[in-house]
């Protein structure tokens, strides 16, 4: 493995991704590519974590529906979310009866378990993983902030967590776009303490992982169609364009973009800058730049997940913002 | 390690020259505002109660109005307006009376999922209870301090 980057011998393919949606998220650009929208956040459950779950579940019900699988021909399910003890994920799983890993790497799990999934298909222990993740607003809102009636104005650079929950079915068996290469991040910390500044702390290992990326299978930015960031949101991305040109990489606005300025509207200001959370990357891959892929539109993607790897507890201990960023090369065959 | 903490130095000045700024002064003109009208209904609630409970003592009617304030900022917290008016109003909206009534029923209806005990009755004071600890420590200080400079005060 030269710079923690793996190419994958074995055709990993993509049979089918799904995304649900929540309200925000479904009226904004992207909101007709999704497979399910919610128009309530809460749906009658008795809470927002038991929603959260009830999405997760769903999203990979949806996709055996989809693929017309049965849940015994699955091996392996990985997933994860940004409660505490993965309660949406774990609580998921237990509907499912497949055999599950929950990971975390906070908003880059989905990038996470794709490439531990795809590691499993390359050495031939698995034949198809499911990939899923979830988060909502409001249970986010609760764990990392404040509780959600609280009126506190939100800061100009703070970012709003996605609602929604999505999976992905890999397997060697059927599919058009194929996982390619995969780079496993380093935890990045420049320093950056203000937990509404997400985008500015998670910038440099986004950009640790790129250029990691690329100089490991010796490319240029240009030979992907689309670099997208997880979620960045405006500023982030900014600051890694800011970072990239520093070190004379080139990532102009034609190839760059990020999940987090795609999904919402941006002219609401409450958004600030743009969506974040596990689910973000998720939706915007599994609804749109999947569609994209197949459409042909585009031929190669690389998605760079990335995730702010605090709690409330290193937060008031004053500690500085580490973040993560897995990268994942899709290519249509 | 001595490279890393210079990049990172370089790295900060540039987060720091790039934050996007609040806008000051329409903040603080929403806050006047905002915080004002609150006063102001504090105010004619007041004036009310002096005309319909003309036998009551002004400090019995100051607490009338406060309680009464709390009242309104519970009632619109529950139904889910005074955040709004709080994302509009900012510190006008926080700092008056209401904005605490806000900051104690919020986590209330948050946690109340939990249960009453464990939930609700626990968390109640998780943003309020700073206030409370500062404000009851600050009496005791002055009473102190009372106590040693002047003497007991004669009841």
């Amino acid at each position: 493995m030269i710079n923690h980057t793996i190419t994958y011998k074995k055709k990993i393919m993509i049979d089918a991704t799904t995304s649900i949606a929540g309200p925000k998220e479904s009226t904004g650009p992207l909101g007709h590519y999704f497979d399910k929208n919610l128009n309530d956040d809460l749906l009658g459950q008795k809470s927002y974590e038991i929603l959260e779950s009830k999405l997760h579940a769903s999203a990979v019900l949806l996709l055996l529906n989809k693929t017309n699988l049965k849940p015994s021909e699955i091996d392996l399910c990985i997933g994860g979310d940004l409660n505490n003890e993965l309660y949406a994920t774990n609580f998921a799983m237990r509907e499912l009866n497949i055999p599950f890993l929950g990971v975390y790497a906070a908003c880059a799990s989905y990038g996470l378990s794709i490439i531990i999934g795809a590691n499993f298909i390359e050495s031939n222990h698995v034949q198809r993983v499911i990939c899923s993740t979830s988060s909502h607003f409001s249970t986010a809102e609760r764990q990392f902030r404040f509780p959600l009636e609280l009126g506190t104005p939100r800061a100009p650079q703070s970012q709003w967590t996605t609602t929604g929950a999505g999976a992905m079915l890999l397997n060697t068996l059927k599919g058009n776009i194929r996982i390619e290469s995969a780079t496993i991040g380093k935890v990045v910390d420049f320093g950056v303490k203000d937990v509404n500044d997400m985008g500015a702390a998670m910038a440099p290992a986004a950009f640790s992982t790129l250029s990691a990326h690329l100089s490991a299978l010796n490319r240029n930015p240009s030979y992907y169609d689309l670099i997208l960031t997880g979620d960045l949101g405006k500023r982030g991305a900014d600051l890694l364009k800011l970072l990239a040109k520093k070190n004379n990489l080139k990532i102009d606005g034609k190839i760059y973009s990020d999940c987090g300025v795609l999904i919402f509207n941006t002219t609401n200001d409450s958004m600030g800058q743009g969506g974040s959370g596990t689910a973000c990357a998720t939706l915007v891959f599994n609804g749109y730049i999947y569609k994209k892929l197949l459409d042909k539109s585009y031929r190669r993607v690389l998605l760079i997940t990335t995730g702010a790897l605090l709690s409330k507890t290193s937060s008031l201990q004053n500690q500085t913002i580490p973040a993560i960023s897995h990268a994942i090369a899709f290519e249509r065959i | 390690m001595a490279m890393m903490n210079a990049h990172n130095k370089e790295y900060l000045k540039l987060v720091a020259s790039n934050t996007p700024k609040t806008k000051h002064i329409s903040t603080m003109l929403s806050s006047f505002i905002v915080g004002g009208l609150i006063c102001c209904l504090g105010q004619g609630i007041n004036d009310v109660y002096m005309l319909w409970l003309p036998h009551l003592s002004e400090s019995t009617i100051k607490s009338l109005v406060s309680v009464s304030l709390f009242l309104i900022a519970s009632t619109l917290t529950c139904i889910g307006v005074y955040d709004k008016i709080s994302e509009f109003g900012g510190a006008g909206a926080i700092i008056p009376i209401t904005g605490f009534a806000n900051s104690i029923i919020s986590p209330a209806i948050e946690h109340r999922r939990e249960g009453i005990i464990g939930g609700l009755c626990s968390n109640m004071f998780i943003i309020a209870g700073p206030v409370l600890v500062t404000g009851i420590v600050i009496s005791v200080l002055i009473g102190f301090f009372t106590l040693v400079f002047s003497g007991a005060p004669l009841i």
